[in-house]
């Protein structure tokens, strides 16, 4: 039972951390330079590897689904299959995924190799709360963040979606266009989308929390990029769950 | 008529212990103002934890820790900030922000904890890099820097908010004699015209002749020694005399 006191120690724990990021962003001073690099850090530098995996996953989609529709006679459903698929699930999760193995690595690293070189400690004794200076503008950034990301995702898919189509029909982009949003209503997407901020608080809380508290070095370096990655994803898929219920619940009407 | 000494820094009955090894057993002093106190020993005895009780960056078991004339022991975050103004502290590995030049790890407390406008910010910087010999580096960024210059940048950064008290930990080591020198003569120079109180943690007894007042000598957790120089030469602990006399 010694492992499940230890569970509930972690939980808790992580739990006590995210709620001081809550705290902590709404108590000024507030770290706008910070946010502003951290930003850019997340958000500019993730944009090539979301859009180009968002527009080989479009093309990949519609080439596996291509066969089964045409073989029902529904060809002209394409369109819709890849748009919906995309605006409400695949595009927030992949995107979430992808930005807890680029963004949850990095950050955990980085806050690790910053406590094992005290830097945080360096930190703290110029009279800079380090929590508040390095945590809450990294999992602001990436609450901001992967909801423009996701979007980015879910159109480079579309994208990717039409080439595959046009290469194989020679379908116009017009009607594709019309066939894509026929059976998509804002509703669909708006909820899915913004969910990915509940993915991006994850992904930022679990992979600050394993950077910020690390003592073990330059071990715990190591060990911070890869807890990060494998919890942040982790959660990202139980939440998802979670959210769909919780969306369908409170707006009945974006059940497809 | 002289001034009276005002103390700078005192332990008052500190025990620190990380899970079962005790690193400082109930170790009292003080320094004074002006004064500077080289901290000896082997590795592993609590010297730098002592640097960092007097930050506050932990807490000890029991005992009273003071820095000029507050007890920063159980302090509050708002009250601790205002007793780190006074303090500067020189990290092992100096420390410095990876993310930021060598001016902006300089700026940045500046721009945070004074008003000074960017002109204003600019010339301190400007000052202090000169005055430890980088005036020439502050584009650079921290890994571009040889470990004598990283020293004397977190010498600089730690000196940028015109502190009352220093913190040195192991100022000179990894450095070749002549360096390590240069840092002694600008710690020196940070007593003598700014009347800094210095607490240097270092394992170079040929610089603690030169810069110190004060030594201590911790064994094993214990003060074993304190006093002057040539107190500490003639202490009764065999540890402390083989440090001194090596």
């Amino acid at each position: 039972m010694r492992w499940l006191s230890k569970l509930f120690e972690f939980v808790g724990k992580v739990g006590l951390f995210a709620l001081r990021v809550v705290a902590d962003s709404l108590r000024p001073p507030f770290e706008f330079a910070q946010l502003s690099r951290q930003l850019a850090e997340v958000g500019n530098r993730s944009l090539a590897l979301i859009v180009v995996s968002g527009f080989a996953l479009g093309a990949v989609m519609t080439l596996h689904t291509r066969n089964t529709l045409v073989a029902f006679g529904a060809t002209a459903m394409i369109p819709a299959v890849q748009a919906v698929s995309f605006f409400v699930e695949i595009g927030p999760l992949v995107a979430g995924l992808l930005l807890a193995g680029r963004v949850g690595s990095g950050i955990g690293a980085v806050l690790a190799n910053m406590r094992a070189t005290e830097q945080i400690d360096a930190i703290e004794s110029l009279s800079i709360d380090s929590f508040k200076f390095l945590v809450v503008p990294r999992v602001l950034a990436c609450v901001i963040a992967l909801p423009f990301l996701t979007l980015f995702m879910d159109f480079a898919g579309l994208l990717g979606g039409f080439l595959s189509e046009e290469v194989a029909s020679h379908i116009a982009p017009t009607l594709y266009i019309n066939r894509a949003f026929d059976y998509l209503q804002w509703s669909n997407f708006i909820a899915p989308t913004l969910k990915t901020a509940v993915f991006g608080f994850i992904i930022g809380s679990v992979s600050s929390y394993f950077g910020y508290t690390t003592d073990k070095g330059a071990q715990g370096v190591g060990e911070a990029a890869t807890n990060s990655v494998v919890l942040s994803s982790l959660l990202i898929i139980v939440a998802d769950v979670l959210l769909i219920k919780c969306i369908f619940f409170l707006f009945p009407e974006t059940a497809i | 008529m002289s001034e009276p000494q005002t103390i700078a820094v005192e332990f008052k009955r500190v025990m620190k212990s990380f899970s079962t090894k005790r690193v400082l057993n109930d170790v009292s002093f003080h320094i004074d103002q002006g004064q500077a106190l080289c901290l000896l020993g082997r590795s592993g005895t609590g010297k730098s934890v002592t640097l960092k009780l007097i930050m506050a960056l932990m807490q000890p078991d029991s005992g009273e820790v003071w820095v000029d004339q507050d007890n920063v022991v159980g302090m509050g975050e708002h009250s601790l900030s205002l007793v780190r103004k006074k303090l500067g502290y020189l990290f092992q590995d100096a420390a410095l922000f990876d993310s930021l030049t060598l001016y902006e790890n300089l700026a940045l407390p500046l721009s945070r904890l004074t008003k000074k406008s960017t002109d204003e910010i600019d010339d301190v910087v400007h000052r202090v890099l000169t005055d430890v010999g980088l005036g020439a580096d502050g584009a650079k960024y921290p890994s571009a820097l040889s470990g004598g210059m990283k020293k004397r940048a977190g010498l600089a950064r730690a000196l940028v908010l015109e502190p009352k008290i220093l913190l040195a930990d192991e100022p000179s080591s990894g450095l070749d004699r002549i360096t390590a020198f240069e840092i002694d003569e600008l710690l020196m120079r940070r007593k003598t015209e700014h009347g800094t109180a210095l607490i240097i943690v270092t394992h170079d007894v040929h610089g603690a002749r030169r810069v110190a007042d004060r030594v201590g000598v911790l064994d094993k957790g214990n003060l074993v020694a304190f006093g002057s120089v040539d107190e500490v030469s003639q202490s009764e602990n065999e540890v402390a005399r083989k440090l001194i006399t090596e």
